[in-house]
C-alpha cells in the first residue's frame, strides 16, 4: 500500500471506525423509527382508516418497502466486510482433497460464508474440478451458495424469529450436503462437459492476497449494497406490491383451500411454483409474510422461497454450459425433491 | 504492456474493460487490449471470479472491478 505509515495512518484508522459506528448508529436509528413514521403520517397527517383494506395495503407496502429495503443494505454492507476477509482462491485451496462426506459438509458450510457471484457459477465450476476437488463436494459448494442466502436469514429472523431462521439455515446446509453427496455417488463425472475435465490447470495459483484496510472493506460494503439495491430494487418492489394486494384483498379462504395445511398437494404446489419464478430472497420475502399472514404454514413457505431463489431459470440456463442436460436435470431433481422433503417434514413439525 | 480482461462478457467485464482503457489513456502507457471470454481460457489463468485482468501474462485483479484510482497504483508498480 502507498499509505505511508506514520500518525497519519493511524488518524485514518481512527477516523474509519468513528465513521463505521455513525454509519451502524443511523441505520439502527432509521430501522427503529420505521413504523413510528408510516404510523404517523399515514393513520394521524392523513385521512386514511387503520383497520381499512385500503390503510392496510398502503401501510404494509411503504413500511415494508423501507424495512426490507434497509435490511437489505444494512446486511449487505455487514456481510460484504467480513467476507471481504474470506476468497474464493482460498476456499478451493481449503477443499482440495478432502473426501466425501466431511468434505460435503466443509463445502456447504464454505458455499454459505465465500464471496461469490452466480455469474461465476461456471469459473468456479471449472476451477474447483480443475483443482482435485470432488465433483459431488463442489455442488455441495454451488448448491449451497444460492440456497443459503444471508439476506434471507436476515429478514427470517426479523420477521418469524429466531427458531425460523435457524430451521432455514439447517435444512438447507442438509440438502446441499445430501445432495453433494448423492450426486458425487452417482459418479456424474461422465455427465460433464469434456472441456472441464480438458483444462489443465494451474491449481497453485496464488494472487499476491490483497491488504485491505478498514476504510477498503467499508467502501466494498457500500459498493455492494448499492450494486445490489441497482440489481434487485425491481423484484423488491414487485414483491412488495404483490404482498400488499394479498395482505388487504385476497381472501383468506382461497389460500387455505389451495395451499393451506389441510392440502397434502401445497408444498409441491409451492415449489413448481417457485422455480419457474425469477426474484430473489429480499423480493420474495414479502410475498411469504402476506401468504403467512393468510394462515398457510411455515414449511409450505420456506419450500416456496427456497425453490425461488436456488432453483432459478437463468442459473440452470448458466449451469447448462459445463453440465450436460442429463446431470442438469438429475440436478435439480434431486434439490428440489430436498426442498419438497424440508416443506413437508416443516409442516409436519411446527404444527 | 499486454493487458487481458477475463469475463464473460457481463456488465463488471464491460465496466473493467472500460476503466483499464481510462487508466491507461491517462498514465499515458502503450498497451495492447485483448478480451478473454471462453470459459476454458479464463480458467486457464487459475481465475475463479470474474472479471480479472491480466497483465504481461500475470493475474494482478479478480473478483472485482477496482476504482480507477486502485487500478492506477497496481499499472504503475509494474
Amino acid at each position: 500500500m502507498s499509505t505511508p505509515v506514520s500518525m497519519s495512518a493511524k488518524d485514518t484508522r481512527q477516523a474509519s471506525w468513528l465513521k463505521l459506528f455513525a454509519i451502524l448508529a443511523s441505520w439502527y436509528f432509521l430501522y427503529w423509527g420505521n413504523d413510528k413514521i408510516w404510523n404517523w403520517l399515514l393513520f394521524s397527517a392523513l385521512p386514511l382508516d387503520e383497520s381499512s383494506k385500503v390503510g392496510e395495503s398502503v401501510r404494509f407496502f411503504f413500511y415494508d418497502s423501507i424495512k426490507i429495503l434497509l435490511l437489505l443494505v444494512g446486511i449487505t454492507f455487514v456481510v460484504t466486510m467480513l467476507r471481504s476477509f474470506i476468497t474464493i482462491e482460498r476456499t478451493r485451496a481449503f477443499l482440495g482433497g478432502k473426501r466425501q462426506g466431511v468434505g460435503n459438509l466443509m463445502a456447504a458450510s464454505a458455499g454459505v460464508v465465500t464471496p461469490f457471484c452466480s455469474c461465476s457459477a461456471v469459473p468456479v465450476f471449472v476451477g474447483f474440478l480443475s483443482s482435485g476437488v470432488p465433483i459431488g463436494v463442489t455442488l455441495s459448494f454451488l448448491i449451497a451458495s444460492p440456497l443459503i442466502n444471508e439476506i434471507a436469514i436476515g429478514l427470517l429472523f426479523t420477521m418469524f424469529g429466531f427458531k425460523i431462521a435457524l430451521i432455514y439455515l439447517f435444512s438447507g446446509l442438509t440438502i446441499a450436503i445430501i445432495a453433494g453427496m448423492v450426486l458425487g455417488k452417482m459418479k456424474v463425472e461422465r455427465w460433464v462437459e469434456p472441456f472441464v475435465y480438458a483444462n489443465k490447470m494451474n491449481s497453485q495459483t496464488e494472487f499476491a492476497s490483497p491488504h485491505y484496510t478498514l476504510r477498503d472493506r467499508m467502501n466494498m460494503g457500500a459498493e455492494e449494497s448499492l450494486a445490489i439495491l441497482k440489481k434487485i430494487w425491481m423484484y423488491l418492489f414487485i414483491g412488495i406490491a404483490i404482498g400488499a394486494i394479498i395482505h388487504g384483498w385476497a381472501p383468506t379462504q382461497f389460500f387455505a383451500d389451495y395451499a393451506g395445511p389441510d392440502n397434502p398437494f401445497a408444498v409441491l404446489i409451492a415449489v413448481m411454483v417457485g422455480i419457474p419464478l425469477y426474484s430473489n430472497a429480499a423480493g420474495v420475502m414479502p410475498i411469504v409474510q402476506a401468504l403467512y399472514d393468510k394462515g398457510l404454514p411455515m414449511g409450505t413457505l420456506l419450500a416456496f422461497m427456497m425453490a425461488v431463489v436456488a432453483l432459478s431459470l437463468p442459473e440452470i440456463i448458466l449451469l447448462r454450459r459445463v453440465l450436460r442436460p442429463k446431470l442438469l436435470a438429475t440436478y435439480v431433481g434431486i434439490v428440489g425433491a430436498g426442498i419438497i422433503f424440508v416443506g413437508y417434514l416443516f409442516n409436519a413439525i411446527l404444527n | 504492456m499486454e493487458i487481458k480482461v477475463l469475463g464473460p462478457g457481463c456488465k463488471n467485464c464491460v465496466t473493467l474493460d472500460r476503466i483499464a482503457h481510462e487508466v491507461v489513456r491517462e498514465l499515458g502507457i502503450s498497451a495492447t487490449f485483448e478480451k478473454v471470454e471462453d470459459y476454458a481460457a479464463i480458467a486457464s489463468y487459475g481465475v475463479m471470479s470474474t472479471p480479472a485482468l491480466v497483465v504481461n501474462g500475470n493475474v494482478v485483479l479478480s473478483g472485482r472491478v477496482p476504482t480507477p484510482r486502485h487500478l492506477k497504483e497496481i499499472l504503475e508498480s509494474i
